[in-house]
């Protein structure tokens, strides 16, 4: 029996997220006594692969076939299907990233098994299996119990502290060739701009709203990011208008993120918008009406105009890194 | 072509949220319930695809009789008939095994989700449709084009996009860009009366999840104001005691 972790990489990289799931499937095979194993796809070296142990994984499979360079969903659910069977997996972890939130459902139709998506924290096994997720979108909690043999989990992104610890394990090559009917879909282009934090996965986050009164105003936003090293983010008005990009919109019809900080820089904190960003951990809101509903929802508050506080902010900021 | 839209009837986005006090099931009292926002714009895409093609446009629910106000609305928009599976939706596979159920013999070409329910928050139900009858699935679909038996689809990767083509049929989960909702106009809310709107009984589904307790959030403490002039203040704060910087 074991704890499967599918894990994910970007340029050569496993993702933070992924390192996420690994420091999770590897308390979970603790709580279970069970080995943890870390399953990955497509072109990466061992080396890269390697550093999974130093998160559990007493083992990491390698599915190395060609037609699994690039990631199509179907492939995929049957390479882990595959490779679920042969591991007797009694869990399968994964980071709720776009492409696996696409395929865990698949995949657990796949094994008969039970899926929980977007775990928050590790489940009590003591008796039978509970987990908690989000629901209502980040209006609530519910807590699941998951009655079958095998359990799909995604993990919800910066929910779960990385611990790195020593460990090693070898990388073991699988060559699972997945058939034509698994092949319909093909990735025609992948556009990505790299040099940018990805909003889900950010630790840290800028946001700004109408407030802002218009694209050109941006600058100062992008400038507060970069200087931190966060990913920015929008209300939902402000990608309407087309002011920034749809991907940038959080909220309950956009992304709901839970950064560590999110700095919500003129917007008014609508019933819509608090619901997708109130499990950040610290909120911070610039605001020039002190009655602005978001205040209610947030650690720290500045009642002042965004104009003259994110360049003070900015500056502040770049002087205290300087200093660390 | 053919298109199924799968159609879930969730709280309005005001809603504040609450439970009863066995903090078992969400309190509907009082409660507006809409079309999923993600639903209405698989809804206008598959609408908004086969007026230029031609076809038909098949709203799916599963739900007891109380969701058929939004079933109507959905007819108002421009579906051209509707399916209710008579029973209260009690989990994504139990939803997904309905609609795969009716859908297995009806040739549909598309089938249309939202990329994610605003109550439940799944994002299962489109791929678990997908996976039981064996056909691909494109999850967080921000475009969508069909050419004749192929379907170019821009699907949401972290920091990017990925561009697919896919032969037919297929699940796609729509998500914001794909297309913009329509209000109903008065014509098609008049016509939605008399639109077909078939009651189907479900097919028997084990049960592997169950929701056992709903919790809300702990409100957080009082915010503490900081003088616009003091933003060092908040620097210093963030840091020694959020601990975030
Ligand atoms: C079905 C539905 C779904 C929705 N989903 C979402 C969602 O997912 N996400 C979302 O964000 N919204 C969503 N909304 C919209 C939501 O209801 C609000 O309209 C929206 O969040 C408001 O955006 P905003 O705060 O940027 O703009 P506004 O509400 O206009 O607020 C602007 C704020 O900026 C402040 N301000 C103005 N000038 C300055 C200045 N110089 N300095 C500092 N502050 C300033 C103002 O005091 C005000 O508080 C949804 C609405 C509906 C109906
Ligand atoms: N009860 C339902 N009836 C019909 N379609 C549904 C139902 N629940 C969910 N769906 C569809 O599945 C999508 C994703 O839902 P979920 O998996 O619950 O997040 C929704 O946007 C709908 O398109």
């Amino acid at each position: 029996m074991s704890v499967l972790v599918f894990i994910e990489h970007a340029g050569g990289k496993i993702k933070k997220s992924s390192l996420e799931a690994l420091t999770y499937g590897n308390d979970l095979a603790g709580l279970l006594g069970m080995p943890c194993i870390a399953v990955a796809g497509g072109k990466i070296t061992n080396d890269a692969l390697e550093e999974s142990a130093a998160y559990g994984a007493s083992k990491i499979i390698h599915l190395n076939n060609e037609k699994l360079h690039t990631f199509n969903v179907q492939a995929y659910t049957s390479a882990l299907a595959a490779v679920a069977g042969e591991q007797n997996a009694k869990a399968i972890v994964m980071s709720a990233s776009f492409s696996a939130k696409g395929m865990a459902p698949r995949l657990a139709v796949k094994l008969n098994a039970a899926l929980a998506d977007g775990v928050i924290s590790l489940p009590d096994v003591s008796s039978g299996f509970k987990v908690r997720k989000g629901a209502f979108s980040g209006k609530a909690f519910a807590d699941l119990s998951l009655s079958s043999d095998v359990k799909v989990l995604t993990l919800s992104p910066n929910s779960y502290k990385i611990v790195k610890k020593d460990g090693k394990a070898s990388v073991e090559v699988n060559n699972y060739s997945p058939s034509d009917s698994d092949l319909k879909i093909t990735v025609k282009e992948i556009i990505q701009a790299t040099d940018k934090v990805s909003l889900p996965e950010a630790e840290l986050v800028v946001s700004a709203g109408r407030g802002m009164k218009g694209p050109e105003n941006w600058g100062m936003i992008e400038e507060l990011a970069n200087v931190l090293g966060a990913a920015t983010a929008c209300s939902k008005p402000v990608s309407d208008a087309g002011w920034r990009p749809h991907n940038e919109h959080v909220g309950q019809t956009g992304i709901a993120i839970s950064p560590n900080l999110y700095i919500a820089v003129g917007i008014s904190g609508a019933i819509q918008h608090l619901a997708g960003v109130s499990s950040s951990k610290t909120i911070v809101v610039i605001n020039k009406d002190a009655e602005a509903p978001f205040f209610k929802a947030a650690d720290y508050g500045i009642v002042g105009d965004a104009f003259e506080v994110i360049p003070k902010l900015t500056e502040a900021i770049k002087k205290f890194k300087a200093a660390h | 072509m053919k298109v199924l839209v799968c159609i879930s009837s969730v709280p309005d986005t005001t809603t504040k949220i609450n439970f009863t006090p066995d903090n078992k099931s969400f309190v509907t009292q009082g409660v507006q319930f809409i079309i999923n926002p993600y639903d209405e714009i698989a809804l206008t895409r598959a609408l908004e695809l086969t007026e230029k093609d031609g076809g038909t446009v098949t709203v799916i629910n599963v739900g007891d009789a109380t969701t058929e106000p939004v079933i109507r609305k959905a007819l108002a928009v421009g579906a051209t008939d509707a399916v209710r599976v008579n029973a209260g939706p009690r989990d994504a596979f139990f939803v997904a095994r309905q609609i795969a159920g009716y859908a297995s013999n009806q040739n549909f070409d598309l089938i249309l989700c939202g990329r994610e329910s605003i109550d439940y928050n799944g994002a299962q139900v489109p791929a678990m449709i997908a996976e039981l009858l064996g056909i691909p699935s494109v999850s967080v679909c921000k475009k969508l084009e069909i050419a004749g038996k192929t379907a170019i689809a821009e699907r949401e990767i972290e920091g990017g996009k990925e561009i697919v083509e896919c032969p037919l049929p297929m699940v796609v989960s729509a998500s914001e860009g794909m297309a913009e909702p329509r209000i109903p106009n008065m014509r098609g809310i008049m016509s939605a009366r008399t639109k077909p709107l078939a009651v189907v009984e479900p097919v028997d589904t084990p049960k592997n999840i169950e929701v056992i307790i709903y919790d809300k959030p702990k409100p957080r403490s009082e915010v503490k104001l900081i003088a616009p002039d003091k933003v060092e203040e908040l620097v210093d704060l963030l840091h020694t005691q959020a601990r975030v910087i």
